[in-house]
């Protein structure tokens, strides 16, 4: 037993290599969908999905304190939600993973009430034992499937001054939170000059199918390509570039702190850059994952 | 030996039609139920006591006169009982989901209204099948074998072909009725065989 265990030791050491010689594994929370991970690598706490922690990396943090997002996606998502609309009041966010971004909200917007919505009890777990998230009166974590929430949360009439949707992953994709009819339904729940904020891909076919859905329901959108890619939509009219470079320079002081780069405007782009005859996907046809390969 | 090789083909083909059923389910029961570990165990557990249950009535059903004929009607039938879960899908799928929140009674009992009764008649087809393969009784076992390969074989083919590539290139519904329609099809085929040739 303690040669077969010795020989398993030297087998993992090979196999994983120098690579990941300073990832260390700090917890695993098994969950019911799947393990959650929580890794410490370079200065950075990360949450992951994977054991491949580098292709699944879900959120990180820093490990000295920090509010700086490490991730671009999120300092993209925080920077341009708020040049769309600077004061949201009722704020939904869809997907927890490290509780990054709804901590940021809570610091950046004093007065804003916050609902998040995270399908794996482990996931909100991890977040509040790992990476300091606190929910209370103002942020609210209900665990549910996203789809389920914001069909009761119409049916109550509840309304959002700003909806963030974050809940795919690189591995897997929500269908069901990719249809022209979930779309619908977000967008019953947005308040008069709300803002909604979808944090998905930038590559893979799945890109034109996306667009032309987002485009069926909103119409235009601004649409940020970086590595990651950033659906900006507000049914009332999209702002002008003179306002939202105006709203940049105005919450540059704010945003600056958790690394938002001043060139964030530049990003913001309207032009269909996608094959606009691409099928849209619906709660009948949403093939979002074979698309994305 | 072509009544055998029909005989095999529809329950290979009704294998392949539990499977593609089975997850276009969980397609439809996503929008009012979610996509969570819940949901497809709901499904499953309707999916395999429907078949379990099935088997059971198909083979209490061999015992009286059993024909090539009344196959084709079984068949027939787990079709026709399937066509409602065109329309239940949808606006009746959330009513339920809003009479019970429970995301595992919910989508249990969401489950069973759509797929219990066609499941169930599925499920029969397979010790009806070795009834009529069986011809002596030492090599049932065999006919038995040969039954059970068709049939799985049928409903992993039916699997991964709408999992990887059906789902792909058509709507859910399209899916259903095309599933439907070549049931359909089989089964008229067996029972005008079976009549015409007395087996």
């Amino acid at each position: 037993m303690f040669k077969r265990s010795c020989a398993l030791a030297v087998l993992t050491l090979l196999c994983s290599g120098t690579a990941h010689a300073q990832m260390k594994l700090v917890h695993s929370e098994r969950s019911l969908v799947r393990e959650v991970l929580v890794y410490d690598y370079a200065g950075q706490r990360c949450l992951c999905f994977t054991r491949e922690c580098r292709l699944g990396r879900q959120s990180c943090e820093w490990l000295n304190g920090s509010h700086e997002f490490t991730m671009g996606y999120a300092r993209m998502m925080l920077g341009a939600s708020l040049y769309m609309n600077p004061d949201p009041r009722r704020i939904l966010v869809i997907g927890l993973g490290a509780g990054i971004l709804p901590t940021a909200l809570v610091k950046v917007l004093p007065e804003a009430q916050i609902d998040v919505v995270e399908i794996d009890p482990a996931v909100t777990k991890v977040a509040r034992r790992f990476f300091g998230f606190k929910d209370n009166e103002r942020l609210r974590v209900f665990e549910e499937d996203g789809r389920k929430y914001v069909k009761r949360a119409a049916r109550e009439g509840k309304r959002y001054d700003l909806i963030m949707l974050d809940a795919f992953e690189h591995a897997y994709i929500p269908e069901h939170l990719l249809t022209r009819e979930f779309l619908i339904e977000v967008k019953s729940l947005l308040a008069p000059g709300a803002v909604l904020a979808a944090n998905t891909f930038s590559s893979s076919r799945l890109y034109d199918h996306e667009s032309t859905t987002y485009a069926a329901v909103f119409g235009q959108f601004y649409n940020l390509r970086h590595d990651n890619r950033i659906i900006l939509v507000r049914p009332d009219g999209l702002p002008e570039a003179a306002i939202i470079a105006a709203r940049a320079v105005q919450l540059h002081p704010v945003l600056k702190p958790y690394g938002v780069e001043a060139d964030l405007p530049d990003l913001f782009n309207r032009k269909p850059d996608w094959d606009t005859k691409a099928r849209v996907l619906t709660d009948q046809y949403s093939p979002a994952n074979l698309l994305n390969q | 030996m072509l009544i055998r090789i029909l005989i095999c083909t529809l329950a290979g083909w009704s294998g392949f039609f539990v499977m593609g059923v089975e997850l276009l389910g969980g397609r439809l029961l996503a929008p009012s139920f979610g996509s969570s570990i819940y949901v497809w165990g709901a499904l499953i557990t309707v999916f395999m006591l429907a078949l379990s249950i099935g088997y059971l009535l198909g083979g209490r059903l061999s015992l009286r006169a059993p024909s090539l004929a009344k196959l084709g009607v079984l068949l027939l039938l787990a079709a026709l009982t399937t066509l409602p879960v065109l329309w239940l899908a949808g606006a009746p799928l959330d009513s339920l989901s809003i009479a019970w929140p429970d995301p595992r009674w919910g989508s249990l009992l969401a489950a069973a209204t759509l797929f219990f009764v066609p499941t169930v008649l599925s499920g029969m087809v397979s010790p009806y099948c070795v009834r009529l393969l069986v011809e002596d009784a030492g090599r049932s076992g065999q006919r038995a074998g040969l039954l059970y390969f068709v049939s799985t074989f049928g409903s992993a083919a039916g699997t991964i072909l709408t999992s990887f590539y059906l789902v792909l290139w058509l709507e859910v519904n399209q899916i259903l009725l095309t599933l439907i329609g070549i049931s359909v099809l089989l089964a008229i085929g067996a029972i005008l065989i079976g009549r015409a040739r007395h087996v």
